[in-house]
């Protein structure tokens, strides 16, 4: 691995990182229940990211199945969580 | 080889560096933009072109070692939930802001 990939990975990595603290004002104060949805739902694919990112920075191809089981429970919770705010209830 | 290897990790580092760069932007918009639907606009970048960017440097990087599309799966994984979500969580903004004006009440409850 030359220098220049390491050194942009550590960089992707602490955007990431500051993406998320910066997403988590959004998160912890709202100011509506959809706002604190959709900085969960931010997080969860910066979280994604890292994994991925992570993936190449151990050379290792396994971190996609860990990232591809990220983007599926982030879907399926945001979902869950639209649809309750909806409805007042996931499953009718 | 070793030639290709390094233009192979050359651009997986632009790539990622367009990444982080494009999560940022959207952390700040997400932080920033004063309204709900403008904000939603926020972290479509990270979801479409942030995540491509970095699928893509992860599939160029692997790809002088071991041939694999694993990284695509993700992207069209998270291209066909995306606009799912969005779209029900704009619909619920929507539903609530209507009942909330009918009711009177205010709309930040929880």
């Amino acid at each position: 691995m030359t220098p220049l990939l390491s050194y942009s990975l550590a960089a992707a990595l602490l955007c990431y990182a500051v993406a998320i603290a910066l997403a988590l004002p959004r998160l912890l104060r709202g100011p509506a229940a959809q706002d604190r949805i959709l900085a969960l739902d931010f997080i969860s694919v910066n979280g994604m990211l890292i994994v991925l990112v992570l993936g190449i920075r151990h050379a290792s191809t396994m971190y996609f199945e860990a990232a591809l089981l990220m983007t599926l429970f982030g879907f399926v919770s945001v979902t869950a969580m639209a649809k309750f705010l909806f409805r007042g209830e996931v499953i009718e | 080889m070793t030639d290709l290897k390094t233009f192979a990790d050359a651009v997986a580092a632009i790539l990622l560096l367009a990444s982080g760069a494009l999560s940022l932007i959207a952390a700040l918009g997400l932080l920033r933009l004063p309204d709900f639907f403008q904000r939603m606009h926020a972290p479509a970048l990270v979801t479409t072109l942030g995540t491509w960017c970095a699928a893509l440097a992860s599939i160029v990087h692997f790809w002088v070692t071991d041939f694999g599309l694993r990284g695509t799966v993700v992207v069209i994984l998270l291209g066909l939930t995306a606009p799912v979500t969005t779209v029900l969580l704009a619909r619920a903004t929507l539903f609530r802001r209507r009942s909330s004006e009918v009711s009177g009440t205010s709309e930040t409850g929880l």
